[in-house]
């Protein structure tokens, strides 16, 4: 893992290294007396992570977090313990190492380091299976026809079938919501109502409660509705 | 009144002499440069700048194994967040105590 150490304090960062020395895999590329010049690094380089004091004059360890838009793994460094809650808040945020540090704890944190940034890969790797994933088939008098994800605006259950309505055009199916939905990426669509699937995308707007898609006019659950609210974009 | 030691920075550098060395040569650089630091934002009654640099400076007293130093250090801190300037003196046979130590080592 290539890392990188921001702390105003010189001995904090010479610890730091010496700690990081002792464990093969780490590879400390730089190391800064304050966060701006590191932002300016972060820029051009691959940084695997970071290692942060939080309190540091004119910009703290936070004020540094919430500029990086895809930030690394962080493992903050600070004498005080009181930051601890809000560094929950933060998700690259894998540990939290109380001066001075001691060598089992640092190896500890080097370990959670580990497990984020496997745990990150994966993320990211299902990501590119599900965009692969664009389309499915669906039997219609023996014949299977492709249907394009994005283009389903929505989908409607009727009995033992399913309407699914797309931009080109509409198709009637033996099978049932919940297999539908598994197909379809939640990230595009969401379950409005027990009889209807709409794609997020296609919405044009939304009253009180119920949804104009395309022209058509649909439900929204009671339940549903704070979900829904929540995937809103809203200005 | 405790005394420093280095069982900190010679745990950190498990017998090897010059990261032990390197450590030590850190703390003389930085410890008079923050001591000065100190001074200066005092004078000037600054009490953020007295409180970031009481800070920097609690690090050391923590990595030099001064336990109850470190405890009177962050309560002078959080006074000075409140911008009381209690703890002052004991702050300052704080500063004496690691100042008579590092010319030693």
């Amino acid at each position: 893992m290539n890392c990188i150490i921001i702390d105003d304090e010189k001995l904090a960062r010479t610890i730091i290294k010496t700690l990081c020395d002792e464990i093969d895999t780490l590879h400390v590329l730089e190391e800064f007396p304050n966060a701006m010049q590191a932002i300016k690094f972060l820029n051009e380089n691959e940084v695997d992570l970071i290692f942060l004091d939080i309190h540091m004059p004119d910009f703290t360890g936070f004020d540094f977090v919430k500029t990086l838009k895809n930030p690394p793994s962080i493992v903050l460094t600070t004498s005080d313990p009181k930051f601890a809650i809000e560094a929950f808040q933060y998700e690259c945020i894998v540990d939290y190492l109380l001066k001075p540090i001691e060598a089992d704890r640092f190896k500890m944190a080097i370990e959670k380091a580990k497990k984020h940034q496997l745990i990150a890969s994966k993320t990211e790797e299902n990501k590119a299976d599900t965009k692969l994933e664009n389309d499915f088939y669906i039997n219609i008098d023996r014949r299977l026809i492709k249907i394009d994800i994005p283009s389903i605006y929505l989908v409607e259950a009727k009995g033992d079938y399913i309407h699914i309505k797309t931009e080109d055009k509409n198709y009637t199916v033996h099978s049932t919501l919940k297999k539908i939905e598994e197909k379809l990426p939640d990230t595009l669509f969401l379950k409005i109502h027990r009889s209807y699937i709409i794609n997020l995308k296609k919405i044009i707007d939304i009253e009180d409660n119920s949804v104009l898609i395309k022209k058509d006019v649909i439900p929204v659950s009671r339940s549903k509705r704070p979900e829904l609210m929540k995937r809103l974009d809203l200005l | 009144m405790e005394q420093p030691n280095l069982t900190y920075i010679e745990q950190l550098a498990r017998d090897d002499d010059s990261v032990k060395q390197t450590l030590i040569n850190v703390i003389k650089t930085e410890f008079p440069e923050e001591k000065k630091d100190y001074y200066t934002s005092l004078e000037k009654k600054d009490y953020k700048k007295i409180e970031e640099n009481v800070h920097r400076i609690k690090h050391k007293i923590s990595i030099l194994g001064l336990e109850q130093s470190y405890k009177l250090a962050n309560t002078y801190e959080h006074n000075l967040r409140e911008k009381k300037m209690d703890g002052v003196d004991d702050f300052e046979q704080i500063l004496h105590t690691i100042t008579a130590y590092i010319k030693t080592i």
